[in-house]
């Protein structure tokens, strides 16, 4: 018998199904994951293990964890199951821990409470526990608040948290998605390593992930169990058309062709641009760009990449006008543009158009979709009458592919993806000749993103459009640009065109972006343990090259000065050894 | 935490000296002077008074002068007390006041958070709406409403409790004013207590703290009761300006010789420095809780002590 | 369907918006028909009748007071002065309170911090005790207590304008509506405004029973509305002189007045939930 058995598991909220007849089992120290998309039911599914679900679940079925049954057990029963028996680790670390209570004191209390141990015993096995999980001298870090902890470093009290007990089975729900992808990989070697026997339920919407950490894999669709097995297998043939359709839209980072470079007219020139802040309270200045130079082309994509708080938003925030520079020039069809966005020029400002990460955010929650697409006409073409606006609309719509049914509804009446449409043709309606997408894709299901994305390329191709690409994830920029830019701490890493970049990168961070990124391939699983450490705080940026104190090749001389972009072999990279290094990637 | 402490209590220096200004002003643009209702005196008798009240002296130089005694803890002679000094009948009344707003405040507190927590345990229950619409009624009708009702059953109808305080001796006499006095902010305190906590009980952090097996009576003791009670601790400076202001009342209402009595009394016969000195006194004593609820806020909250 | 009646629409749907809305609306009409129906007026005094229990007989509806004139008649016209106070006063609130709030919210920055800092410093005060110094210095008229009560309520609606502005500010629609060349006044208009006046409306709503409160607060010892006039707070304090012989001369008024403030305080608290729901939808 399996150690976690579901049969016939079905979860409603109202008379809805959210999960219908699954039905699964878990051996002993295997590892499983469990895949979906946004709203398969793959959270419920973990929070009915765990015996969590709210009270207005309706739950039917039956769920048994080393045969004790969850479905419908009393209090007593599951509090002594969880911890002791199954260990969770949730998604956001952040919002996960108490912030109001030391974080030894939190994992203490979890023996304590399960009469493991007390005293300066559970004192012990708390901070023997925080070191395994890699905690740099746990003894202290004992004492510290959750708020004193980087993101992946509360990650690890969450794993040393659902471990302490020694749990048969550990279920993780996304436990990297609110990370860096440097980070995430240390978290998921952290979190291979230390299991030990301990089972472990992977779920998660990344099939790389699964590629590389699971042996055996379940896809959920709506709430249904559609397919499971080996993980090699199902990626090697899959038997339904959505597991097939889920691996063909994630994205790959080692072989996917970018496209070749373009030589169109130079549209925007971004000329040494940084950007400060004046951080509240103190009087420090935060530098969040630093020296960036760019230059953009007619019908061409450039991806900015960086791990969050490299500086890549406020990049594209300062060259659209919304942030002031703090030096630095921008060069726009010939002519130098400045000021803030609403000192500009009318044609300027046409030409120049963002679409945002949160799609529901960047709709006017008190506005209809045709009210919301028009707002642009009647500034820039305010001729136009009723009629003939409506019209642009539709075509406008249709163009992104939504029809006038959509007209009358309000955003949040629209999926993710239909929000995004509607952003993308607020922002094309007038036509601009430069596109920014600020991580306009991060927030999608995988096959949503690949339409957005192709959609994206069918308007290149078609008008010439310019994009600038912001986006945390090299994966997904691979087929899209022609060039990339990696920035880290607010500068200039790299520079070079996509097919460069992704195959002889010659920075040692972007080489160590692209081998922790994972690859949905389990013969190449990718997500490499790259580099150690997490991005500092940009408010206390080290000397020298800022990438140094992870970086695996760093001298004495990257610790001193600080290394100028130069161009190495046609790439613009700032390492002082970029030349020697050439070989070794 | 030092630097904070030390930040806010200079933060309160300027909330104090705008009200002493204001307050000053205010009474200073008064139409006629303090003894206008007063027989018409010799011209003479009426420079000596003003003398002895510095009332000839150009305007921010009495300012100047009251500030400095009120720094030294002196509001001046009383106009209409005419024997007494302002220091000295606030010094007198005061006693009788602090002890009915304790009392007042801990009764709120006790019970309002009390009821709070089981409300917000039993969200939704016939038991949370009994709760709740009580604590609406509570907010919604006045002291002045509440202290009178609760006489004519209690003292009048009943006769179980005295109506009022020269009449008799005792704590009893103290029970229908803490009563009056505690029954809105208990009713704030519970919806208070109860929504925070409903609102905690929902945070990722608790979930967490579910899934590691902890029972609702340790989730409650050790990860919700802080940070849930941190708006009811916001709420306490609010909760004493509004007792002080229901003693007023309360004071009328029972005959209790307390300040608020004397404020009321001040401000019927015109009784300026009186009246401009208990506003200043309330005033201080408003600012001095609100720095002590920062204060405690802070060495609760690990976020904002370590800014 | 505009945004306005779907507002409507959604309000008509949840029960404790209806009853309190109906009662306060039975309410103001009965108290402004009443006393022009009655044959009583408020102020003809009759010695013959002091303290006469309600009845039917002379149409003393709610009984007579220590000078014989009608209660119903002045209860009545107690709630017009009572709800007239209350609603100017916080009109008065809402003005002053919106405007500064929105223009520290959208100006942002150090002039937020200073605006701010003004509003703490006020929240510190003891506000009423200065309307009290206020109302002692100058003579009591009905213009200074809209103006005292406004006053002091105005901080509340400032402070909750301003937080909304400032999230509403930054958020990506508004980024979005400067980027394609909206003018700021109109990203007000058309972008800020909307999106504030569900917040506003429920605030006006929970700020009117605080104005009551004051007010009736001011009459009740003596500094608000002055005889012959009266106010609900006048009544119950006259009233509270007499329990011993006379209990309807309080219980009728606080009862009118609790009722008046439990209507409003879960009017607000229903609108609170319906635009609570849509804005989490």
């Amino acid at each position: 018998m399996s150690l976690l058995e579901i049969d016939g598991l079905s979860i409603g909220y109202g008379g809805v199904d959210i999960v219908s007849g699954l039905s699964f089992g878990v051996d002993a120290s295997e590892s499983v994951g469990l895949v979906g998309e946004s709203g398969s039911g793959k959270t419920q599914t973990a929070l009915a293990i765990l015996g969590l679900l709210p009270g207005t679940a309706a739950v039917s079925g039956s769920i048994t964890l080393g045969g004790q049954e969850i479905v419908g057990a009393d209090d007593a029963t599951l509090n002594a199951l969880r911890a002791e028996h199954v260990g969770m680790v949730f998604q956001d670390p952040t919002q996960a821990l108490n912030p109001y209570i030391p974080i030894g004191d939190q994992l203490r209390r979890i023996l304590i409470q399960h009469g493991l141990a007390d005293g300066s015993d559970a004192d012990q096995r708390v901070m023997h526990m925080l070191d395994r999980v890699g905690l740099p001298d746990a003894a202290r870090q004992f004492r510290a608040y959750a708020h004193q902890l980087s993101g992946g470093m509360r990650q690890r009290v969450m794993i040393a948290s659902a471990l302490i007990a020694a749990p048969d089975l550990l279920i993780a729900d996304e436990p990297t998605t609110a990370l860096d992808v440097t980070v995430q990989a240390q978290i998921l070697e952290l979190l291979e390593r230390i299991r030990d026997d301990t089972a472990l339920l992977l779920i998660t919407h990344d099939l790389a992930i699964v590629a590389g950490h699971c042996e055996r894999m379940l896809v959920l669709q709506d709430g249904k169990l559609i397919e499971e097995g080996k993980t090699r297998k199902l990626f090697s043939a899959p038997a339904t058309e959505h597991t097939r359709a889920l691996i063909d839209a994630a994205p790959r980072v080692d072989t996917a062709a970018s496209p070749q470079p373009v030589s169109g007219e130079p549209l925007l020139d971004v000329d040494n641009v940084s950007v400060s802040f004046q951080e509240r309270d103190r009087q420090r200045q935060l530098h969040a760009v630093q020296d960036i130079d760019l230059e953009l082309r007619e019908g061409e994509t450039i991806a900015v990449v960086g791990e969050s708080g490299s500086g890549k938003s406020t990049l594209a925030r300062s060259v659209l006008g919304l942030i002031p520079m703090r030096t630095g020039r921008i060069v726009f069809c010939g002519k130098a543009i400045e000021g803030p966005v609403q000192s500009r020029a009318i044609e300027t400002r046409r030409d120049l158009q963002l679409v945002f990460q949160d799609p529901a955010g960047s709709l006017d929650p008190q506005m209809r979709v045709e009210r919301i697409v028009a707002e642009p006409l009647a500034v820039h073409a305010p001729d136009l009458d009723g009629e003939a606006r409506k019209a642009r609309v539709i075509s406008m719509l249709e163009r992104v592919g939504l029809s006038d049914a959509f007209l009358q509804r309000f955003p949040h009446e629209l999926s993710g993806g239909q929000a995004q449409r509607v952003a993308i043709a607020r922002a094309l309606i007038v036509n601009p000749k430069v596109l920014v997408c600020d991580e306009a894709v991060a927030a999608l299901d995988g096959s949503v993103r690949r339409e957005i994305l192709l959609l994206l390329r069918k308007e290149q191709q078609e008008t010439g459009l310019a994009i600038i690409f912001i986006s945390h994830d090299l994966a997904v920029v691979r087929s899209i640009s022609h060039r990339v830019l990696v920035v880290y701490l607010g500068r200039l890493v790299e520079l070079a065109d996509g097919e460069q970049m992704f195959t002889k990168p010659r920075h040692p961070y972007t080489r160590a972006l692209l081998d922790a990124v994972p690859v949905p391939d389990p013969l190449a699983p990718g997500g490499r343990l790259s580099v150690k450490g997490e991005m500092p705080s940009i408010l206390e940026p080290p000397s020298g090259c800022a990438f140094h104190p992870r970086c695996s090749y760093a001298h004495a001389r990257c610790k001193a000065e600080l290394p100028r972009p130069r161009t190495v072999d046609g790439t613009r990279v700032a390492c002082h050894r970029a030349e020697e290094l050439l070989e070794r990637f | 935490m030092l630097r904070y402490t030390l930040r806010r209590l200079l933060g309160a220096v300027p909330t104090l000296l705008l009200v002493i200004v204001l307050a000053f002003l205010l009474v200073h643009a008064a139409p006629g002077g303090p003894f206008d209702d007063q027989r018409v005196l010799p011209a003479e008798i009426e420079a000596n008074i003003a003398a002895a009240y510095h009332l000839d002296e150009p305007l921010y130089q009495q300012f100047l002068r009251y500030l400095g005694g009120v720094v030294r803890g002196d509001f001046g002679p009383s106009y209409s007390y005419r024997d007494h000094t302002v220091s000295e009948l606030i010094g007198r009344s005061f006693p009788v006041s602090l002890r009915l707003g304790v009392l007042a405040m801990l009764l709120a507190s006790t019970i309002g958070i009390l009821a709070g927590i089981v409300a917000a345990l039993r969200q939704n229950s016939p038991l949370d709406k009994v709760v709740m619409g009580l604590a609406m009624t509570g907010i919604s009708i006045p002291v002045f409403v509440i202290a009178p009702v609760l006489v004519l059953f209690f003292a009048v109808k009943l006769q179980w409790l005295p109506a009022s305080w020269t009449g008799s001796q005792g704590s009893s006499r103290l029970l229908l004013p803490v009563v009056s006095l505690a029954l809105p902010q208990i009713a704030y305190v519970a919806r208070l207590t109860r929504a925070s906590l409903i609102d905690v009980l929902s945070s990722d952090f608790i979930r967490t703290a579910r899934a590691q097996g902890l029972g609702t009576a340790a989730i409650i003791r050790y990860h919700a009761l802080k940070p849930a009670m941190l708006p009811v601790l916001s709420y306490m400076g609010p909760a004493v300006a509004a007792i002080l202001t229901g003693s007023v009342v309360v004071e009328q209402i029972f005959g209790i010789p307390g300040v608020g009595q004397l404020f009321v009394r001040g401000s019927l016969n015109r009784d300026y420095t009186l009246v401009l000195g208990v506003v200043i006194f309330y005033a201080s004593l408003i600012v001095a809780l609100n720095l002590i609820v920062d204060l405690l806020y802070g060495a609760i909250d690990p976020r904002i002590r370590r800014r | 369907m505009s945004t306005f009646t779907k507002a409507v629409a959604h309000m008509r749907s949840s029960k404790t918006v209806m009853i309190s809305g109906g009662t306060l609306l039975a309410i103001a009409i009965v108290a402004l028909i009443g006393p022009w129906i009655s044959p009583n007026d408020y102020m003809t005094t009759d010695f013959d009748r002091l303290f006469q229990s309600p009845t039917f007989s002379s149409m003393n509806l709610f009984g007579t007071d220590d000078l014989g004139r009608d209660l119903f008649v002045r209860t009545m016209l107690g709630v017009q002065v009572t709800l007239v106070v209350a609603v100017v006063a916080s009109v008065v609130s809402l003005v002053i309170g919106v405007l500064y709030g929105a223009t520290a919210g959208y100006i942002g920055g150090r002039v937020d911090t200073v605006m701010m800092r003004f509003v703490d410093t006020l929240y510190a005060t003891p506000f009423i005790f200065f309307v009290i110094l206020l109302l002692v210095v100058f003579e009591q008229n009905f213009l200074l207590i809209f103006v005292a009560i406004g006053a002091i309520n105005w901080l509340d609606m400032a402070r909750i304008v301003r937080g909304q502005t400032l999230s509403l500010r930054e958020r990506e629609f508004v980024d979005a509506a400067r980027l394609i060349g909206v003018s700021t006044p109109r990203i007000i208009l058309r972008h800020i405004a909307p999106n504030l006046i569900g917040v506003v409306i429920v605030y006006v709503t929970l700020t009117i029973p605080q104005a009551i409160l004051i007010e009736s607060f001011l009459s009740f010892l003596g500094l608000g509305i002055q005889e012959p006039q009266t106010s609900l707070g006048n009544l119950v304090s006259g009233g509270a002189l007499q329990i011993e012989g006379a209990s309807w001369m309080l219980l009728i008024p606080a009862a009118l007045l609790a009722i008046i403030l439990l209507s409003f305080n879960f009017l607000g608290d229903g609108m609170r939930d319906v635009f609570d729901a849509r804005q989490s939808r």
